[in-house]
């Protein structure tokens, strides 16, 4: 199975409200697998655990990434102090863990 | 006279960062800026209160430590340091750093502090604005509100540099503005040069997390390998009168710089790259290139900007309740069975008891506590129960941590590790302000 974490490297940041995943893809050919396998809907699905969404993805081909806001994660960062990852920083592996389609049938 | 180029380095990138690499950095890295970046969005809030009550200084409690581990080399060599350690503070902050120098015997002592991101007033004096996060109005906060602080800009940087004090120590400022301040100063660039102010704005945002552009905060064993993590390299920006960029670090320190590095960190924090506002200018990443240069050495170009904004983001600090929380472990056969069943009698214990959460959470660590409930997850040999609840009520609060220790004689087998507390919550929010509410001034102490 093939996943994120094969074809990119990535890093989350804390902004309040929401939390943004940048994905950099090692080289190009892994950049435009993921501008159409990794979609805003397939990030908005493996996040819906701690997520109310929406996602929203910027593409930034000429540094080879993709960026990623996620809306409301942990019902929406101002008061959700109980969370051990208060910031959200972990959600860069919770992105590279997300199976991308391959050889598999399509969904 | 402008110099034709400069060169800023990082000394921290939060509160409690080392401060080896910037004595590293001071000593041997031929800076002619250094800035500590130390500020994190609630620190500010909650030195406010340590200072209300008596428990704090309201500036970085290791203010003392860096400037005397810094100051000597950056006196020795003119480097002049910068850094937003003063928090709920600053001119005592300022006031500590001058009779540091003093103390250390250095020649000249003064401290220009910069003032006016406090804006409690012009804020208290506005309910009707809007909660960026929330859209509801400030009035809904304002009662628990603790600290309200602008996000002041480069230009309020560089007049602080422009009394000639070696030291300048400051509250909140914007994380990139910190250091792109050195950069006008300096090179005497204007401040509607929005071609230059973007690319010093992007310098400044590689800066800002120190060690975090030079491989900290970045290595995953086997794909992403950084040599030297225990010796990381914090970084400088060589910035020309141009415009030109080039990120670099202290040869023979640990970590490195290069695309993959810088991209990470040039992403981080963002949401809309083609609009990331600071309050000297919008940056617009989307064109940025990031080109090797040399070994550990990147150059930074293409980056775009667009005029300020007419308003700063204020941070708005505000008491909102009390966090409980208690843990206990379970290992081997069940382990995970039995961690769920102590969740279970703890949440049925605080009901029986009769007090109510905002929220009540039960995680297992190891299992599902940073990323949820996900499937087809082995499970783990031993998990760490941890269960939160959120209260106004502080008893309220105090009774999670009690019941999970409670569980040793009273719930499932082979419990240990008890941990519990409670905690003070400080929430923030964000308003902008119109910029001719925000009134920054500086002022130089001396010792």
């Amino acid at each position: 199975m093939l996943r994120v974490h094969d074809l990119a490297h990535a890093r989350a940041g804390d902004k309040g409200h929401s939390v943004n995943v940048s994905v950099i893809a090692f080289d190009e050919a892994g950049y435009e697998r993921l501008l159409r396998e990794l979609t805003e809907a397939r990030v908005a699905a493996a996040f819906a655990a701690l997520a109310e969404g929406p996602v929203r993805r910027y593409a930034l081909p000429g540094l080879g990434a993709l960026n990623f806001v996620i809306e409301r994660v942990h019902g929406g960062g101002v008061t959700a102090t109980g969370a051990l990852d208060i910031h959200g920083k972990s959600l860069s592996s919770l992105m590279l863990a997300i199976p991308l389609p391959g050889n598999e049938p399509e969904d | 006279m402008a110099a034709r180029q400069v060169r800023v380095g990082s000394g921290a990138g939060f509160a409690g960062d080392r401060w080896e690499p910037a004595v590293e950095l001071v000593e041997r890295g031929e800076l002619d800026y250094i800035a500590f970046e130390c500020l994190a969005e609630r620190t500010i809030a909650r030195e406010t209160l340590a200072l209300q009550r008596g428990q704090g200084s309201g500036y970085n409690p290791q203010l003392a430590d860096r400037m005397r581990a810094v100051l000597p080399a950056a006196a020795a060599r003119g480097v002049r340091v910068l850094s937003n350690m003063g928090a709920a503070d600053s001119l005592a902050a300022g006031r500590r750093t001058a009779e540091i120098a003093a103390e250390l015997g250095l020649d000249d002592r003064r401290c220009a502090v910069l003032l006016g991101d406090d804006v409690r007033d012009a804020v208290a004096a506005r309910p009707d604005l809007p909660l960026m996060e929330t859209d509801e109005p400030l009035e809904s906060i304002l009662p628990r509100m603790a600290s309200a602080n602008a996000y002041l800009g480069a230009d309020a940087v560089a007049a602080a540099l422009e009394t000639g004090a070696p030291v300048v120590m400051t509250g909140r400022v914007a994380d990139p503005s910190l250091f792109l301040g050195p950069v006008l100063h300096a090179l005497g660039w204007p401040y509607e040069d929005y071609e230059r102010l973007a690319q010093g704005t992007a310098a400044g945002h590689l800066l800002e997390c120190a060690g975090q552009v030079t491989g900290g905060y970045f290595a995953d064993p086997g794909v992403k390998d950084v040599a030297g993590l225990a010796r990381l390299g914090f970084p400088f920006a060589d910035v020309t009168a141009a415009g030109d960029v080039t990120i670099g670090k202290c040869a023979g320190s640990g970590g490195r710089v290069d695309a993959a590095t810088c991209t990470e960190q040039l992403l981080y924090e963002v949401e809309d790259p083609a609009a990331y506002v600071t309050p000297d200018c919008v940056l617009d990443m989307t064109g940025i290139a990031l080109r090797q240069a040399g070994p550990d050495c990147v150059a930074v170009s293409g980056a775009r900007a667009r005029p300020r904004t007419p308003t700063h983001k204020v941070s708005v600090g505000y008491f909102d309740g009390y966090l409980g929380e208690g843990q206990l472990s379970y290992g081997g056969p069940g382990a995970v069975a039995r961690a769920r069943l102590a969740g279970e009698i703890v949440t049925e214990r605080l009901g029986l008891r009769g007090f109510a959460y905002d929220a009540l959470e039960t995680r297992l660590i190891g299992l599902d506590s940073l990323h949820g409930p996900g499937a087809d997850r082995p499970e783990p040999y031993e998990v760490r129960l941890r269960v939160t609840g959120r209260t106004q009520d502080r008893k309220a609060a105090e009774a999670v941590g009690f019941e999970v220790a409670a569980l040793y004689t009273n719930g499932p087998a082979g419990g240990a590790g008890d941990a519990a507390s409670v905690r003070e919550i400080l929430a923030v929010q964000s308003v902008l302000l119109p910029r001719d509410l925000v009134k920054p001034r500086v002022e130089v102490v001396e010792c």
